[in-house]
Parts: structure tokens; C-alpha cells; sequence
């Protein structure tokens, strides 16, 4: 059972890092973004490179590959996304919009991704050994990202809650137009908001790239969970997806182990869909004014 | 019959007309080629039926349905799992039914979620319901593939399809002109307003989204036997419900053929880009992509209107025109 | 004045180009090319499998062929074209690819596609269009069946049948033997591949004297396997037996590596014979048990695989890349038999003759090859075949000792 309860956290370390990214680009910046797999899937290939050509470890690669994300994301957000944001005449406009043009990105990320390293698979070993706690292994590098997931988690929810520009991107999140008002540069707010989600996305690509097995097309995968767990908690709460995510890692592995684990993806989907039945804005979701 | 006839405008008898011809004309296609022509154009009339129909729904409502895959998979299975004991008729119809019954339920469950949450929870059903026919083939049948043979060609099923297309139309016509189409575009243009003027709101939308996936779960239920072969990742394709979603945004969703305006194109340049570039397919269609979405922000639908509206302009432009070239000459 | 030239040149433009195609299609007459289509997934799904087994394989024989001075026609070299489609791991595309070589690029020959649920979809239009549809990456039962309904599809991987027995048979020796207990764990990805196989290995295992103590599919597409490790951790048994696909492969060994799964005989399925396997699990792979399998001693396969390193610069894997190449081999050594691009005189040909590949001597018995490895085992990092169905070459097999 304490087996069950570990691994179940374990694994939703990992969905929290996973979701955590696009908590901000879509609670923010308001970009609801289908290529956030594919920002994922740069790093881990991004990770590799870097482990298989300079021998740099994929810890130390996040001190590189999140502020590259960083400026890349700032990048795409100026230059592919304002517009739509600027002429979206309400927000379901930018809603369609963005799924339209990020579905873009999605396929230009792909093809970049094929173009520079094939279709097959890559993984590599990095700190997979085992790790004993209450008398059943774990690996490492999960436990890793476990750790890091936690840290990150924390530090976002520190800088949000507890710093002034912090304070100002929860305004943007929580009424662009009354933030503004309030003398906040919403532009540049959002543009931070979806370069930072940007690149905890990345760190979280580097991170997953020591246990994951990941190819050029694998994106979509990981986009989907994001989505399920950002909805889920409620869109811009750091908190709500934290706990999405370990809901979620705790009831896929219960039903592995417990009922089936042939089902493990429908309990995902049945999980989603009850807790958007009872809460329809996702756990900590609140009513929109 | 009569008092629906009488009710017919000019105009309205006049768009049936040209309808009508046009799909006489696509039906003539098998005879001049059964070939790669033919796929294709299979291809493109799948994709009107399919975002025609979900235009049904998510025109009017603005909602955006990412449940294409799991009507469409339902409609196939429907085939497919019944091919050697009943008539294939029958089977499409149990296509229909199954999938307008899921859809009713994911609409009376739903109808509370707007906005993204709608969408994404369309997503996580259609996948919910992959993951169970997998599961429930895995555990109490033998394999997961089903073999689907029939004696249907393509060219059988691109006229059932085109057939399908023409009911998918009469049926927005209709309802666009009942009351149901009235107080659904109430609700797409306010939903508090529709619901104080005494609108039953959630009856509208359940209603309408049944008939939408109905014809998606039909759509699957015909393809079927063009596969020979069904298995849930083919049949519940997700890649499904986005191109739908897609190619009926591209096109326009406000009026019930503009999605035409999207598939054709689309359908042909996808098919063009997969010929020419087959390594950088991915690459020139994301390129492709954001082009559309930032020159066309109102769809194709948007462009033929400026375009119109253009031509009206411009024909003043040229009278102008000719008026000072005349002066240029006579000086 | 401006507008009317360049609606000329437009027209000059295009009148050029109309009489390039006629110049084209009339050359066709004069053939000496022989133009081969082949679709199959560069994205999607199915892209990262056909990435290793697929398209350098076929590259591998286009650009070998080409190298002889073409393939012999009736006493005439011909050298090959190749045309390249992605079907985007869909049926419906794949469909319509096959159509377009079909139709509208009139090729001589088509490579039919990677994945068993893609080159079922396509046999339809390749059989209307007469072609011979010489498949590889698909393993299913109820081949007879299909055979019988297209009479020109050929069949070269193996059953699912087969490959299941092959891995029972093996593991009912080892346990006849004493070297093994009667427990076995099964495992199986919740996909056509894993289930016909589970399906047909399961009675035969109990058939065979053993206990299965834990039993189980997951998703396509999982990557996380703790509960399932643990779980036949648990359930103590000395052999685990995973039908598992690609990322999973990767995935279920590493988290055994991991929990330090104790176990005698380790076996999962696809891409366990994929070089990625050996590189990703360093010392951990050795005496893990897959599915496939190579003659590793034999020249030939040597030869093949450091050729097509060179090549490409894609190393194959151990099983169905150079049954890939063979598979063309075929198509090649059929067409010098029928003298002819005539596809029913080659189909009759690849139906009747013998054939010299890297893969040894080749017969079609039914349309079906009936002789094909069933296991392999990472030995010293490499790949070796250890079970088949009557193929010279198996090395006798070792029991895994720790993952270290």
C-alpha cells in the first residue's frame, strides 16, 4: 500500500512537471498551447545532445537548455502569438486562434525535430539505479525529478504569491483589462508568463529525458496529459495542477496495481471527466466574473 | 410536404438547384477515373461530411467538439463488429444510434463546461472511449483487429458519402429554419439572454449535438469497409478530431456550407505537400498553417466575403479609371 | 502592355512544361527505369519503429541495385527509381498514397508498408492494382485466410503463432531442463501485436507445465511500469514474458533494471533487437531474451549490417531489417525470373521460385515464409538468434544473472 502511495507520487512528479509550463502559458498568457509536448520533446533532445556530445548532465543541462526555452518562447510569443492576441476581438476568438496557430507550431516543431534527428528512438542512461526507500526500489533519476518538480512547484508559488511582478502576473491571469488598468504592462506580463512557462517546460523536458524513451513525434502525448492536469487544477493555479498531477499519478498507479493496468488510461480520462463534473472549473477553479 | 415547399424562397430553391447539380457533377467522378482521383475526392467528401456536421453543432454554439474520433470509431465498430451476421444498412443505422446516445449523454454531462473545458473534456472522452474498446476487446475477444470484408469499392462508398453530404445539408437547412435553429442561435449569440426568454437551452444543445454526432458515427460506419481492417488506433484516430476542427475553422463556421471552403483546399494541399515534400510533410504544413491562420483570420469563409466586397468596390475603381484615362486622352 | 508579356511568358512557361510531361510520358516507352513506390510512416505513431527497420533498409537495396548497373530484365540492366511516401501512421493516407503510385505515378512495383494494421488496410488497393505485395512488418494469425482472398500478398515475418510458440517452446526446455521454476509472469501491450500473441501463448504456456502468476496488458503509448514490475516482482516467478512495443521495450526494462527484478529468463518484444536496446541498457541488456533474431555468425548479415551503417548511417536491428532487405531481394530476383515487369508473371514468380538472400535460402510455402527466427538474446552485445523455426545458426541460450 506505502508502495502504491510512493510510486503513485513518484509518478505524478512527474505529470506535475510535465503540466506545470502550461499552468502559466494558458493561465496567463491565455494561449492555450498544443505545442507545449513538442517545447518538451526540444529538450529532451536538447538534454541529449548535450550528454551524448559534451558529456554535460541533464541536471546541470537545465542551467542551459531553460534560458535558451526562455528566449525562444519570448520569441514565439512577440512574434507569432501578440498578433492574434492584439486583434482577438474577445476571448473565445483567442481561444480559436491559438489553437489554430500553436497546432502550426506544433507541426513546424515536429518537422524541425525530424529534420535534425530522424523518427527513431532515443534514450540514454542517467542515474537509473535504484534507490531504496521503505524496502522497494525507485530510480533515481525519478526520485530527481520528484525533487525538482517539488522545487520547482515551491519557487513558482513563492515568486507568484510573495513578489511584487508575482502579484502583477496573477492580476493579468486574473483580468487582463483591470490589470491594466492598475498600471501593469499586461503585454510584457503575458510575454514573461509564457517565456517562463516556456522554459519550466524545458527544464521539465531535460529532466524527463533520463527515464523517458522519446522520438521526434512524441509531443502530442505529453500535451495531452498537461492539458488534462491544467483543466483539472484549474486553469493558472500552480497549486490545483500540483495536486491534479499527484491525483492523478496516485490513481493511475492504484489501478495498476489494484484492478488493472490496461485501464490505467481510462482511469486518467474517468478521473478528468468526474472531477470536471463536480467542479467544473477544475479543483481550485474559480467561477469566471 | 406542401407547406414546407411554400415556405421556400427564390433564393433558397435557387442555392438547392446548384446544390444539387454540383453533387450530380462529383457523383459522375468514378466514371472518368477510379484511380487516385477517386481517393482522393473520397477523401474530401469524408472530410465535408464530417465538418459539415460538427459545424451543426459547433457553428451556432461555438463550442468546439474534440469528439469527433470516438462517433466516428463508434460508427465504425458498429460495422465492423456486426459485418457477418446483419445487413450493412441496419448496421449504419445502429451507427447512428450509438453515436447520437453517447452524444446525448455527453451532453446532458457537459452542458455546465464551457469555453476550453469543453473542449479538452471532448478530447479526454473520445480517448476514454478508445481506451475501453481496447481494454473490453483485449479481455473478451479475440484480438483486436477485425477483419471487415464487403464487395463495396470506392467508388460505392464515395457515393454514399456524397448521398450522406446531402442529407447532412437538408438537415441544417431544416434546422436552421425550425424553431431549434432559432433559439440556437440565441444561445450562440448569449446563453443568459436565450435562457431568459425562456429557452431551453440545455434541450437545444443535447438535441443538436446528437444529430452532429449521428452523421460523424454514420461517416465511420461507411468507411469501414474501405479498411478491410479496424483496430482501435486507426478507427479512434484523435488526428481525427482535429483535422475536423481544423478544416471547419479554417473554412468558416458561419454559415452551413462555408466548411466546404475549407476541406476542398485544404484537403488538396495537405495531399499536395505530403507529394512533393514526403520528408518535410510535417514542416511545410505547420508553415502553411500559420500562414492561413494569420492572412485569413475570418477563414476562407472571411476572404470570399472581402473579396466580394472588393470586387464591388473595385468595379467602382475601374468606371472611375476609365473616366480619367478618357480625360488623359483627350488631353 | 507589361500584363500581356508576362501572360506570355506565362503561357510559353507552361506550354514548356506540357511539353516536358509529353517528352516524359513518351520515354516511358523506351523504358529503362523501373519505378518502385513505397509509403510508410515518417511521423505519427509508427514513425520511430519504421525509422529503424523500414526506409534504410529500402535505401540500403535502392542504392545497392543501382550500384550493380540496375536489376536484370530480361537480359537488359534496369536501374530503380524510388518514390517516397509518409503515410503519417494513417490508414486513410496510406491508402491514398498506394492510389497515387498507382494511378497517377504509374510506378512498376510498390513496398508495402510498416506496421501489421497498415498493410491489412492497403491490401485491397494494391491487390485491384495488381501489384505483388511482398509484406514484412506485420505479424498476424488467419494469414491462410487473407492469402486466400489476395492471392498476391506474401508473407515473410513470420505468424504470431509461431513467434509465441517459438518463446514457449524455449522457456518448456529450459524448465525441462531444471534450469527455470514452472512461475512465469505475461505481459502485453493492449494492441493487436501484443494480444494475438498473448492470446495464442497462453494456453500453450499452461499447455507447457507452467504457472502463470501474474497476468496483465497496459496501454499503448505507457511509459511508467513500477506497479507492473513490482507486481511480478511479487509474484516471484523465474520467467517474464512482455509482448511489448517500442517505447514500452525501453520502458519495462529499465524500471526491472531498476527494482532489480529477479529473474531467469527475461523476454520482450519488439525493439529488444534494436541497437537502441544495448545502448540504452549498457551491461543490463546482457541475456535479456526479444523477439526476432539474426544468424549473427553469418557473413552475409554481417556484411549487411555494417553496409548499411555506411550507407545510411542507421545501424539495423536484429530481426526485421534484414528481412526488410530480403524481402526486396525478392522482388528483385522474381523480376529477372519473369524476365518482365509483368506483375502477374511476378507474382507467379515470387509464388514459385527460390530465392538467395541475406537471409539464406527463401521458398514460399502458400505465400507464406515458414521458416523464421523466433527469439534472440543479447549475448556479449550482440543480438543472436536462439529459437526458430528450422533456420541454421542458433546459438544455445544463457540465463540472465542480474541486471548489473
Amino acid at each position: 500500500m506505502m508502495e502504491i502511495l510512493i510510486t503513485g507520487i513518484v509518478l505524478g512528479g512527474t505529470y506535475a512537471l510535465i503540466a506545470v509550463g502550461l499552468t502559466l502559458q494558458y493561465g496567463v498568457a491565455r494561449i492555450m498551447n498544443l505545442a507545449n509536448g513538442e517545447n518538451l520533446v526540444f529538450a529532451c533532445f536538447g538534454a541529449f545532445w548535450l550528454w551524448s556530445t559534451l558529456a554535460i548532465n541533464p541536471v546541470l543541462g537545465v542551467i542551459f537548455i531553460a534560458p535558451v526555452a526562455f528566449v525562444l518562447n519570448w520569441l514565439i510569443y512577440v512574434y507569432a502569438l501578440r498578433p492574434l492576441v492584439n486583434r482577438a476581438r474577445n476571448r473565445g476568438q483567442l481561444e480559436v486562434d491559438s489553437i489554430l496557430a500553436t497546432f502550426g507550431l506544433m507541426f513546424i516543431a515536429q518537422g524541425v525535430m525530424l529534420l535534425g534527428f530522424g523518427g527513431g528512438y532515443y534514450n540514454y542512461n542517467f542515474l537509473s539505479e535504484p534507490i531504496t526507500i521503505l524496502g522497494a526500489n525507485y530510480g533515481l533519476n525519478r526520485i530527481v525529478a520528484l525533487g525538482a518538480a517539488a522545487f520547482i512547484a515551491a519557487a513558482l508559488y513563492l515568486f507568484l504569491n510573495h513578489t511584487r511582478y508575482g502579484t502583477a502576473i496573477r492580476a493579468v491571469a486574473v483580468d487582463p483589462t483591470a490589470a491594466g488598468l492598475v498600471a501593469i504592462d499586461v503585454p510584457r506580463a503575458s510575454a514573461f508568463a509564457f517565456a517562463l512557462g516556456g522554459a519550466l517546460t524545458a527544464a521539465s523536458g531535460a529532466l524527463l529525458s533520463t527515464f523517458y524513451t522519446f522520438n521526434a513525434s512524441m509531443g502530442t502525448l505529453f500535451t495531452m496529459k498537461a492539458l488534462i492536469i491544467v483543466i483539472m487544477g484549474g486553469v493558472g493555479d500552480v497549486r490545483g495542477a500540483v495536486i491534479a498531477a499527484l491525483l492523478l499519478g496516485i490513481t493511475e498507479t492504484a489501478v495498476a496495481s489494484l484492478i488493472d493496468p490496461g485501464l490505467t488510461l481510462a482511469a486518467t480520462y474517468a478521473l478528468f471527466i468526474l472531477v470536471l463534473l463536480f467542479r467544473p472549473q477544475g479543483i481550485f477553479g474559480r467561477h469566471p466574473a | 410536404m406542401t407547406p414546407l415547399l411554400a415556405t421556400v424562397t427564390r433564393k433558397e430553391a435557387r442555392i438547392a438547384l446548384f446544390g444539387a447539380a454540383a453533387l450530380a457533377v462529383a457523383a459522375t467522378l468514378p466514371l472518368f477515373d477510379t484511380g487516385f482521383y477517386l481517393s482522393l475526392a473520397l477523401n474530401v467528401a469524408m472530410y465535408v461530411v464530417l465538418c459539415t456536421a460538427w459545424t451543426l453543432f459547433s457553428g451556432p454554439t461555438h463550442y468546439i467538439s474534440l469528439a469527433s474520433a470516438a462517433f466516428f470509431g463508434i460508427g465504425t465498430y458498429s460495422v465492423a463488429l456486426g459485418i457477418d451476421t446483419l445487413p450493412f444498412p441496419l448496421l449504419v443505422a445502429v451507427g447512428f444510434v450509438a453515436s447520437a446516445a453517447l452524444a446525448g449523454l455527453v451532453g446532458i454531462a457537459t452542458l455546465r463546461l464551457s469555453g476550453v473545458y469543453f473542449v479538452i473534456f471532448t478530447l479526454g472522452l473520445a480517448e476514454l472511449v478508445r481506451q475501453v474498446v481496447t481494454w473490453a476487446q483485449t479481455n473478451f475477444t479475440h484480438g483486436v483487429g477485425l477483419y471487415v470484408f464487403t464487395d463495396f469499392t470506392e467508388t460505392h462508398i464515395y457515393w454514399m458519402l456524397l448521398a450522406l453530404a446531402a442529407i447532412v445539408y437538408v438537415t441544417g437547412w431544416l434546422v436552421n429554419r425550425s424553431r431549434l435553429g432559432f433559439a440556437l442561435r440565441i444561445i450562440g449569440n448569449d446563453e443568459t439572454v436565450a435562457r431568459h426568454v425562456g429557452i431551453d437551452t440545455a434541450r437545444a444543445k443535447v438535441l443538436l449535438f446528437m444529430i452532429s454526432g449521428g452523421f460523424i458515427g454514420i461517416v465511420g460506419a461507411c468507411l469501414a469497409p474501405r479498411f478491410a481492417y479496424v483496430e482501435p488506433p486507426s478507427a479512434f484516430n484523435p488526428m481525427i478530431s482535429f483535422q475536423v476542427v481544423i478544416m471547419a475553422l479554417l473554412g468558416g463556421t458561419g454559415r452551413l456550407w462555408a466548411p466546404l471552403l475549407g476541406v476542398i483546399p485544404f484537403t488538396i494541399l495537405f495531399d499536395q505537400v505530403s507529394a512533393y515534400f514526403p520528408n518535410h510533410t510535417s514542416l511545410v504544413i505547420g508553415i502553411a498553417f500559420m500562414a492561413v491562420v494569420y492572412l485569413l483570420p475570418r477563414g476562407v469563409i472571411g476572404f470570399v466575403d472581402d473579396m466580394r466586397r472588393l470586387k464591388k468596390r473595385f468595379r467602382i475603381v475601374l468606371v472611375e479609371d476609365e473616366g480619367a484615362l478618357g480625360k488623359e486622352r483627350a488631353s | 502592355m507589361k500584363r500581356r508579356t508576362l501572360l506570355k511568358t506565362a503561357a510559353g512557361t507552361m506550354l514548356a512544361a506540357g511539353m516536358a510531361t509529353g517528352l516524359m510520358a513518351g520515354s516511358a516507352f523506351a523504358q529503362d527505369t523501373i519505378k518502385i513506390g513505397a509509403s510508410a510512416p515518417k511521423t505519427g505513431p509508427l514513425a520511430g519503429g519504421a525509422a529503424v527497420t523500414y526506409w534504410p533498409a529500402v535505401q540500403l537495396w535502392v542504392h545497392d541495385v543501382n550500384e550493380r548497373g540496375g536489376i536484370d530484365v530480361g537480359g537488359k540492366k534496369m536501374k530503380v527509381e524510388l518514390i517516397e511516401y509518409d503515410d503519417k501512421t494513417s490508414n486513410e493516407e496510406a491508402i491514398k498514397n498506394y492510389q497515387r503510385l498507382a494511378t497517377v505515378d504509374k510506378v512498376d512495383f510498390v513496398i508495402p508498408p510498416y506496421g501489421t494494421g497498415i498493410n491489412l488496410a492497403v491490401a485491397p488497393i494494391i491487390a485491384k492494382n495488381g501489384y505483388p505485395h511482398i509484406a514484412v512488418t506485420a505479424v498476424a494469425d488467419g494469414l491462410e485466410e487473407f492469402v486466400k482472398r489476395w492471392p498476391n500478398t506474401f508473407w515473410t515475418l513470420g505468424t504470431s503463432q509461431g513467434m509465441a510458440q517459438g518463446i514457449v517452446d524455449l522457456l518448456k526446455k529450459m524448465k525441462d531442463d531444471g534450469t527455470i521454476n514452472n512461475k512465469l509472469a505475461l505481459v502485453s501491450v493492449a494492441d493487436a501485436f501484443g494480444i494475438e500473441m498473448s492470446k495464442t501463448a497462453k494456453p500453450a504456456f499452461e499447455a507447457a507445465g507452467f504457472d502463470i502468476v501474474y497476468e496483465t496488458s497496459y496501454p499503448l503509448t505507457q511509459q511508467d511500469f513500477a506497479p507492473i514490475i513490482s507486481a511480478a516482482k511479487n509474484a516471484g516467478p523465474d520467467s517474464f514474458v512482455a509482448f511489448s512495443y517500442p517505447p514500452d521495450t525501453f520502458g519495462l526494462t529499465q524500471q526491472a533494471t531498476i527494482a532489480d527484478l529477479p529473474i531467469k529468463a527475461y523476454y520482450t518484444g519488439v525493439a529488444t533487437a534494436f541497437p537502441a536496446f544495448a545502448q540504452a541498457n549498457g551491461a543490463a541488456a546482457e541475456g535479456v531474451l526479444g523477439i526476432g533474431g539474426v544468424n549473427a555468425d553469418d557473413p552475409k548479415i554481417q556484411d549487411f549490417i555494417k553496409r548499411q551503417k555506411e550507407v545510411t548511417g542507421v545501424e539495423p536491428d536484429y530481426w526485421a531489417s534484414p528481412v526488410q532487405y530480403a524481402s526486396l531481394q525478392v522482388l528483385e530476383q522474381a523480376i529477372t525470373a519473369a524476365g518482365s515487369l509483368d506483375k502477374q508473371a511476378v507474382i507467379k514468380a515470387i509464388g514459385d521460385s527460390t530465392f538467395d538472400t541475406i537471409m539464406g535460402e527463401w521458398k514460399f510455402e502458400n505465400n507464406i515464409i515458414t521458416k523464421f527466427w523466433t527469439a534472440g538474446q543479447w549475448q556479449g552485445g550482440h543480438f543472436k538468434g536462439v529459437a526458430s523455426t528450422g533456420l541454421p545458426g542458433e546459438v544455445p541460450i544463457i540465463l540472465k544473472k542480474g541486471w548489473k
